[in-house]
């Protein structure tokens, strides 16, 4: 891997917590936004950011799915804070074994937030311009960064892994091997 | 595929155990769009019209809106409908959150429960899995208690739970069916819920919602969304606080109750008070409800924040909304902390904050005349706020006095006679209303009191200004903008619309536009109820962001059938037909209709007469306020037709009733 320079731009969500009203619009359009073709569809459930509601004890966050994880941490976190005690890894952005939290409903698959990548781009991403109450802002700014391997290949190998744990490299291999037979 | 729709319902009879999916005609949504105007349907071919309310064979439909779980926002209320223990007339009262749309993505379009459980269930619905589980450990418990334990059992915190409380389980008559920050509360569901040997439904659904059009399903609801940040900009001036903005009324926000208390009657809707609110009182409730509101909560989709959680030292969290914030202070003449402390009771007992603090009122009413003695309340403590609790605690176990009065004031007084019925004044169809009592009577008003078969006004009223402005210059600023009109006429109506001389009520607005005006507020409650949309943000709010304009598109989007603001109106006159039949059906007449008689001190009994004349006729009902025979062909009700024929109800030649 080279070591060069560049620069790139930091997308940035804003979360202000204390704006949240719980309403879940952006899980819906965050769903409706990935559907095929484009908001033909929308499932809370496929979304890539989720916010965690517990209302009687005033709880909204809203949080972005990171990357997939095949194990889950060997320790946990629990936070306190104003006095109210949030859920074990309730701040985590991780697709986890540990939960079901972003993963596809039928398939498993992890999802991860992509930023409403899209072309031509959005001026922000789906969840901000539908969050009213301003809880999401959006900002930019660029940085200095070594170059990185394509997102593409990353999102690819991190597809396949999932898979892999899910089924078995075998299985993978034999299916890739019988698609490609197809085509 | 179905757009909108799931296309299934769940049919759940507890007498059995059996569970079923049934997929439903997809011609239905064009004719009734659905929530409200299918559960009517359904309630009118089902459940036969002498059904008891109690009876295994009355049937409780939670039905989602037609648009709940589509991106449309604030598309989110589940409408439950059936038969009232208290008016014995269709009971729909409409609940927000987060259920209905929940109930979507789980994959069906209404809930229908029928039968009786011999003993104490819930319902687990996880998509295509239903499970009928024992609630036998949940007996007695409170609404938001039960929801708690229930999610923790199943180790679901994103399920939604409906659940009834104590007065639920003991049939009062007045039991809410509770959920989150929403309930359906008025006409006794929960007391039906309860009758069925349910405790809770429990909902998670992680299935698809498909949309017909979505490129213009997006951009129309940006739009919405977009006329929303306008209007929060341009709140109405003229007008007090809380109706200056839209989505429900915002009582958990505003601290300026000058409105409420110095307007609306206190203690048995009797008292006005008004020099009540003074800077003093203000401070003091001010820091009553910034100490205990924890935070503000929406519902499902929508930017509004109308409900708070209520958090009170040493009593359970409860989620506030609306006017409830009042009821219980007003009624027992006390203060707001009183008010939130027993509300927080009334929540988790599972009562509507209407009926449920009147009903107490006028108890204590009797108490004080001597129609009821000390006997009836033995060990009753001496200050208000024990009273009422002393007595809420009775009634919802159905325990000596309280047995009595949890059936509502008006059987409560027929039970207890020696002229307890004059005490029961503020009912109309034997429900309890908002305790308002005011002076010249108002011809809108009176139409709405009369015919509303939601039977409470806040579900009735709304688009058109409940009372002139005063000046002229302030009328024409507030039609320039007012793109929400169906037609040019009511600017016409608001702009000659004086408060004094002769452009005033009782006679302004003339007997033709009163019609039209009422007319147009129900429609759009009524296609709010079929569409789930909250009323907040369309039917109840003045220059609300729906209207009858741009519902027609949204619906043609989101459903892909054709829907101009034509045949919108046509659904929206056949789904209040036919709840209209159903009562009928159930013995509802003309002389059923008419205002508590103490709603206004001056009334005109001719004038009064001919407003309901002309609007059963502008309605295409007769004399009897029963839809006629072409009314019902126009509209494709013809089992209505037959069925009306069959009972004598309707005559073959002409529109003769019984
Ligand atoms: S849309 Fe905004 S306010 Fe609503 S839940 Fe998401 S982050 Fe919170
Ligand atoms: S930025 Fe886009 S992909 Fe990420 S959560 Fe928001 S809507 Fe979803
Ligand atoms: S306007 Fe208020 S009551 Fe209506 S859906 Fe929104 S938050 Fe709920």
């Amino acid at each position: 891997m080279t070591a060069k320079k560049k620069t790139k731009i930091i997308k940035t969500i804003k979360v202000d917590v204390d704006l949240c009203n719980g309403c879940r619009t952006c899980e819906l359009i965050c769903s409706a936004f990935h559907a095929v073709p484009r908001y033909s569809s929308n499932n809370p459930e496929r979304s890539r950011i989720r916010v965690i509601r517990d209302p009687l004890r005033g709880v909204f966050i809203p949080v972005y799915a990171g990357q997939y994880t095949p194990a889950e941490c060997t320790g946990r976190d629990k936070y306190i804070i104003d006095g109210k005690e949030y859920d074990e890894c309730a701040f985590c952005r991780a697709s986890c074994p540990s939960r079901g939290l972003f993963k596809e409903p039928d398939s498993g698959l992890p999802l991860k937030c992509d930023m409403c990548e899209s072309d031509p781009s959005l001026a922000e991403p789906m969840c901000v311009q539908w969050c009213l109450p301003d809880a999401l802002t959006y900002e930019e700014r660029e940085v200095e960064v070594e170059d990185e391997a394509e997102n593409e290949q990353e999102d690819v190998e991190i597809g396949l892994e999932s898979l892999a744990d899910k089924y078995g490299w075998q299985k993978i291999l034999d299916t890739v091997a019988r698609m490609s037979k197809k085509d | 595929m179905r757009y909108a729709e799931t296309g299934y319902n769940l049919e759940v009879d507890l007498s059995r155990g059996n569970v079923e999916r049934v997929e439903t005609d997809s011609d239905l949504a064009e004719l009734y769009l659905g929530g409200l105007g299918t559960n009517a349907k359904i309630l009118w071919e089902r459940v036969p019209a002498d059904v008891d309310p109690f009876s295994p064979e009355n049937l409780l439909i939670f039905g989602t809106g037609l648009l709940c779980g589509t991106p449309a926002p604030s598309a989110n209320r589940t409408i439950i409908t059936s038969y009232s223990p208290q008016t014995k007339l269709m009971a729909f009262s409409m609940m927000g959150g987060f259920w209905a749309p929940e109930l979507k993505y789980a994959g069906y379009d209404k809930l229908i429960i029928k039968g009786k459980s011999p003993k104490l269930v819930y319902l687990w619905i996880k998509d295509d899995k239903v499970e009928i589980r024992d609630a036998s450990h949940l007996k007695g418990k409170g609404a938001v208690e039960t929801s708690e334990i229930i999610l923790k059992e199943l180790d679901e915190p994103k399920a939604q739970v409906a659940a009834i409380g104590m007065a639920g389980e003991n049939r009062v008559f007045f039991a809410s069916i509770e959920q989150g920050r929403s309930s359906a509360s008025r006409g006794g569901l929960g007391a039906v819920m309860g009758s069925k040997g349910l405790k809770a439904v429990v909902v998670r659904g992680s299935k698809d919602v498909n949309i017909a059009n979505p490129e213009e399903t997006i951009k129309l609801c940006s739009d919405v969304f977009d006329y929303i940040e306008y209007r929060e900009r341009h709140p109405i001036k003229g007008v007090p606080p809380i109706l200056a903005g839209i989505g429900s009324p915002q009582e958990m926000a505003v601290h300026d109750e000058q409105w409420h208390t110095t307007n609306f009657a206190w203690g048995n809707a009797r008292v006005r008070r008004k020099d009540f609110w003074t800077p003093e009182v203000e401070k003091k409730w001010t820091f009553s409800m910034e100490s205990v509101r924890e935070r503000f909560v929406s519902c499902y989709n929508c930017p509004m924040k109308c409900g708070a959680t209520i958090n009170i030292p040493d009593l359970n969290p409860y989620m506030m909304k609306c006017y409830s914030k009042l009821t219980y202070t007003m009624a027992s003449f006390t203060d707001l902390d009183a008010g939130l402390r027993m509300a927080q009771r009334g929540t988790e007992y599972g009562v509507d904050a209407f009926s449920a603090p009147q009903v107490m009122a006028f108890a204590l009413e009797l108490y004080e005349d001597g129609i009821l003695t000390d006997k009836d309340f033995p060990g009753m403590p001496e200050d208000s706020e024990g009273r009422f609790n002393w007595l809420l605690d009775r009634i919802v176990r159905r325990e000596g006095i309280g047995d009595i009065l949890a059936d509502g004031t008006y059987w409560a007084a027929q039970r207890i006679g020696k002229g307890a019925e004059k005490y029961a004044h503020n009912n109309i169809k034997k429900h309890e209303q908002l305790p308002l009592k005011l002076g010249m009577l108002n011809p809108i008003y009176f139409l709405m009191y009369c015919t509303g078969e939601k039977i409470n006004i806040t579900q009735i009223e709304g688009n058109f200004p409940q009372a002139p402005f005063p000046k002229r210059e302030q009328r024409e600023e507030f039609v320039k903008d007012w793109p929400q009109v169906p037609d040019e006429k009511f600017k016409k109506y608001f702009l000659d619309w004086e408060p004094r001389g002769e452009n005033s009520i009782p006679h302004y607005p003339t007997i033709e536009a009163t019609c039209e005006i009422v007319d147009w507020q129900e429609r759009m409650h009524y296609i709010d109820d079929s569409t789930g949309m909250c009323s907040g943000l369309s039917a109840f709010p003045l220059k609300p962001p729906y209207h009858m304009h741009n519902l027609p598109k949204l619906i043609s989007a989101i459903t892909g059938f054709e829907l101009d603001e034509e045949g919108l109106v046509k659904i929206a006159r056949r789904n209040r037909t036919l709840v209209r039949a159903v009562n009928i059906r159930r013995g509802m007449r003309r002389g059923d209709e008419k205002p508590p008689e103490d709603h206004w001190k001056r009334r005109f009994p001719e004038l009064e007469e001919k407003l309901l004349d002309a609007y059963y006729e502008f309605k295409g009902w007769n004399k009897e306020g029963i839809p006629k025979k072409e009314t019902l062909e126009e509209l494709s009700l013809d089992y209505v037709i037959e069925d009306f024929l069959q009972r004598g109800i309707l005559a073959d030649s002409e529109d003769e009733s019984t």
